[in-house]
């Protein structure tokens, strides 16, 4: 059993023009020590994902199908529970890290807050092991820094204590939600270079979710791509890359401005646009944007075909 | 003889912070400091750096937004911050801007016809069919219809939203448009699109580029010439192919350095 199982889980969202699937039967399944990334652009369904896993949904959102952790179903799991968990057994870095931190409280009383409620340490003994966090984490001048406010820091630094907020309790999963994005390219490198080791020595799982291949490439062992609201490729992040399986993943790619292009180069374009939720069509979910479409593509969603060790996509038109 | 379009000459911007003592004076920051460079009609100018090390100081310098603390912007043979209010109200027509944001750039309240428009109005005093007529041409030109001139911003993707700000640059028949960010705030299919636009519109109607970025792939693409920004000083410039082949500087090194996914094996 993995630490983390999910199950042809769906998510319906309260809408402007009633209730959409966000999510359509996502499965997918992450152990301690592995890493796993969730890729697409707006709206394909990553940060639900994100949210579901952590039942931090908005409200009116229904769910269907499982989510295990450690073997205990969360999607039946009461309130008082769900918060011995987050941020316990299961950490989180969002992507803004200003509004994540409270710019009133100092970084080291919000290091120390969750110390304080899951492992019942002294104020004392969570100021020291805020201390300790935060010179895990790399923060120059931890000691001083202690007592500094969100905004006596630069974006990098607060992604840090973030970080290290995320990691206070020992947590089984990491979860981060596009934690670079917001970053300069050299600080996002530390800061991806840091969850990395911190992942590998703690031996968390890590489920990373990026619109960045690039940033994919250097970080997480397994790749999932989405589209739509569901998994419309998934495999070894190498493999994924090398075979490029799904027509929306080769489109990824082609679109995808690469260093050493040669000036006037045009990118390859998808057509069209992402459709909204509530428009999302019967059968695959890029169907109406496919070069490659035929009749059959709109009848039913396509199921998943081995392309390779563990390496599915959903896709009619694959010659496995 | 023809000037260049655009001269930048030993830009320098100081901005004063907060007091931080009574009695003490009020430190300053020196954002931008003695930034040269020459651009001429019809190529693109990349400006690369990181937050902080004066991009966007440099492109409200150029747009005449604010005035330097030293150093002069000379747009075809004009001094930019030395013209008078009618002077520079024409030479404006000339310089547009397209932001990073196009969430936050438009009018939530106002109809594509009156967002693309208004520069033309401001700046011509044209009439309402003229208005409407050029209008219709910018969309055009960006690959947008005449039935959307109705519509608000919050009917219309990211990608258009970018699109109809491209238009408003555009109506005016500028010479250079100063894109700050343009596409960073995209999603990866969208972001080719307004790319390969931006390019489309360069071969057709001339236009120059000062285009802003911390995307060295962007950059790369799109731009003839690169400058490098750090800490408001130019540490290096040149061709893009030569500077991203061949990077002399560290910090240019290191910027390339940290571009995701060039350690792992990714797919050209």
């Amino acid at each position: 059993m993995a630490l983390l199982e999910v199950d042809r889980l769906r998510v319906s969202l309260q809408t402007s023009r009633g209730a959409a699937e966000a999510l359509r039967g996502v499965s997918f399944a992450l152990d301690r020590g592995q890493t796993l990334g969730l890729i697409g652009e707006s709206g394909c369904g990553k940060s639900i994902t994100a949210l579901a896993l952590m039942a931090l949904l908005p409200d009116g959102a229904k769910v269907a199908g499982s989510i295990r952790f450690d073997g205990q179903e969360l999607t039946t799991l009461d309130e008082a529970r769900l918060c011995r968990l987050r941020g316990n057994r299961i950490g989180m870095v969002f992507q803004e890290p200003m509004t994540a931190l409270n710019p009133l409280h100092t970084v080291g009383r919000q290091i120390a807050e969750s110390l304080r409620l899951h492992k019942d340490l002294s104020a004392s003994a969570a100021r020291a092991e805020a201390l300790r966090l935060l010179e895990r984490v790399r923060l120059p001048q931890a000691r001083e820094r202690l007592d500094a406010y969100p905004h006596q820091l630069s974006g990098g630094q607060r992604q840090r204590v973030v970080i290290a907020i995320a990691l206070a309790c020992g947590p089984d999963l990491l979860v981060a939600d596009e934690p670079t994005t917001a970053l300069d390219v050299t600080i996002q490198r530390e800061v991806l270079d840091l969850i990395g080791e911190l992942v590998r020595e703690d031996g968390m799982g890590l489920l990373l979710i990026s619109h960045d291949l690039g940033v994919m490439a250097d970080t997480v062992q397994r790749l999932l791509v989405m589209y739509g609201g569901t998994v419309v490729e998934s495999g070894p992040t190498a493999a994924v890359f090398e075979r490029l399986a799904h027509p929306y993943t080769r489109g990824l790619f082609a679109a995808r401005p690469r260093l050493g292009l040669a000036r006037g180069t045009r990118l390859a374009t998808i057509a069209g646009r992402v459709p909204e939720l509530a428009d999302m069509p019967t059968g695959c979910p890029f169907a109406d944007r496919c070069a490659r479409v035929v009749d059959a593509c709109r009848v039913a969603p396509p199921a998943a075909v081995t392309v390779g060790p563990g390496h599915e996509a959903r896709c009619l038109r694959i010659e496995p | 003889m023809t000037h260049p379009l655009l001269v930048v000459e030993k830009l320098a911007k100081r901005y004063r912070l907060p007091r931080e003592r009574l009695l003490a004076p009020a430190p300053e920051v020196q954002a931008l400091d003695g930034v040269s460079f020459t651009l001429r009609a019809g190529r693109s100018l990349g400006v690369v750096g990181e937050s902080g090390s004066g991009k966007s100081t440099l492109a409200r310098l150029v747009m005449a937004l604010e005035a330097p603390s030293a150093g002069r912007v000379w747009l075809e043979g004009e001094d930019l911050h030395a013209l008078g209010a009618a002077a520079l109200r024409r030479a404006r027509t000339n310089l547009q801007m397209v932001f990073q944001d196009p969430y936050g750039s438009l009018d939530p309240r106002r109809t594509v016809l009156q967002t693309v428009a208004e520069p033309l109005a401001v700046l011509h005093g044209a009439g309402r069919a003229e208005q409407r007529e050029r209008a219709v041409e910018a969309l055009d030109a960006v690959g947008l219809r005449e039935s959307d001139l109705v519509k608000v911003p919050h009917e219309f993707s990211g990608g258009q939203r970018q699109r109809i700000a491209i238009a408003r640059a555009l109506i005016t028949r500028p010479k250079l448009i100063v894109a700050d960010e343009p596409v960073s705030a995209l999603d990866v299919s969208v972001q080719a699109q307004v790319l390969n636009l931006m390019q489309d519109l360069q071969d057709r109607f001339g236009i120059t580029y000062l285009f802003i970025s911390h995307d060295l792939a962007v950059v790369d693409l799109v731009c003839d010439e690169v400058i490098v920004l750090q800490q408001g000083r130019v540490v290096e410039q040149g061709l893009a192919d030569d500077l991203f082949h061949r990077p002399q500087h560290p910090y240019t090194r290191r910027l390339l350095a940290a571009v995701p996914g060039l350690q792992a094996r990714m797919p050209a």
